[in-house]
């Protein structure tokens, strides 16, 4: 074994017990990530009154399992502030994309939108 | 030369450089991603008619599983690093590389299904739309039903009350034009193909990424175990996002 590798593994044992609750953890949002899959599938069958309703309820559940993977997987529930920085700014510039795209619905001739 | 800050952190950033590095390059990905989806809002308002039902919901749900599943296998590989054992780090990844390669799968499945899928527009003015059973000389078979117009050509996915479909022998001089259902075909195959092909490629290469960590990672390993660990980190969170993408595309593509 090599001196950093040995370094590392005895380094490693005191953080055993804090990894292996963060194991635990990571289970946790993988069962709920499975249950959430099946919602989206079970949520699309059921008529919500209009299609728009049902894109509605499908983002909203996708929106849940993203922040599942985006703050428990990438570990963004607890990151440096640099990278809530560059999120930020990514955030800002990606809803003024989707502002830019839901204003240009007003182009469209009145009652062609029917999707 | 030694590269710097590749395991020890920066003082003013608070973190190793190849962290900068990656989120730096998934918020770029964010906008590719999103100005594709805002492509497909567009697209799909401005559509007169849209299709429904036309890609396979158990597929596309085994898909998902699959990443999801993918996305666990890569986290718990780098909390097996960090805990350092080596060898339970190879398994993990190694069940990552087979989620890839079934994700892979399947999609290579689905693309193939979409390319024998055939619309064929007859002299008569009937359409014939279903699956390419023989392609000869004189005359095709096609497994699928007929359809009065474009409408129930869409209508014919969407309706779950229509009979199985039956094998179609129709002579080559009756038809006026064939085309399959490839990216050419409409608006939907045209974004459906972008979008789940961009994220294919990008399945490819978070793939290839892992692979190479887990294959030759043991010298590095031996010799730096905290910077091998941080490659781990870090081919992770593409991987993740990967994932994430996924969760988005599903139900836009498939269920909506």
């Amino acid at each position: 074994m090599s001196e950093s590798q040995a370094k590392s593994q005895t380094h490693a044992q005191p953080h055993d017990e804090h990894f292996s609750h963060h194991v635990r953890r990571y289970l946790y949002v993988f069962y709920a990530l499975l249950f959430g899959t099946l919602i989206t599938v079970g949520a699309s069958f059921i008529p919500f009154g209009s299609r728009g309703a049902n894109i509605a309820v499908a983002l909203f559940i996708a929106g849940g399992k993203a922040f599942l993977v985006a703050g428990y997987f990438m570990h963004l529930i607890s990151e440096r502030k640099m990278i809530y920085g560059v999120l930020g700014f990514t955030a800002f510039f990606f809803a003024g994309l989707m502002a830019l795209t839901l204003w240009s619905f007003a182009d469209f001739p009145p009652h062609t939108i029917t999707h | 030369m030694e590269i710097p800050y590749t395991t020890e952190v920066r003082k003013d950033t608070g973190l190793y450089n190849a962290k900068v590095g990656i989120w730096l390059f998934l918020a770029s990905e964010v906008m590719l991603f999103g100005a594709l989806f805002s492509s497909y809002i567009l697209l799909r308002v401005g559509a007169v008619e849209w299709p429904y039902g036309w890609l396979n919901i158990p597929l596309g749900t085994a898909n998902t599983l699959v990443l999801i599943t993918s996305s666990i296998t890569t986290v718990m590989a780098w909390a097996s690093l960090k805990m350092g054992n080596f060898g339970r780090f190879k398994m993990y990844h190694a069940i990552t590389l087979c989620c890839a390669l079934t994700f892979l799968g399947i999609k290579s499945y689905e693309y193939h299904d979409k390319f024998i899928h055939y619309q064929v527009d007859l002299k008569d003015g009937r359409i014939v739309d279903g699956h390419m059973e023989e392609n000869n000389k004189d005359e095709i078979v096609i497994l699928g039903r007929y359809a009065k117009n474009m409408h129930d050509v869409l209508d014919l996915h969407e309706r779950k009350d229509l009979a199985k479909p039956a094998p179609i022998k129709i002579e080559r001089s009756d038809i006026a034009y064939m085309e399959n259902y490839g990216p050419w075909h409409n608006t939907y195959t045209a974004i459906y193909f972008t979008l789940t092909g961009l994220h294919a490629l990008h399945v490819i290469g978070g793939a290839i990424v892992i692979f190479y960590l887990w294959a030759f990672g043991g010298k590095m390993w031996k010799s730096d175990p905290e910077r091998f660990t941080n490659r781990v980190e870090i081919s992770g969170l593409f991987w993740h996002f990967v994932d994430l993408v996924w969760i988005f595309l599903f139900p836009v593509l498939y269920l909506l």
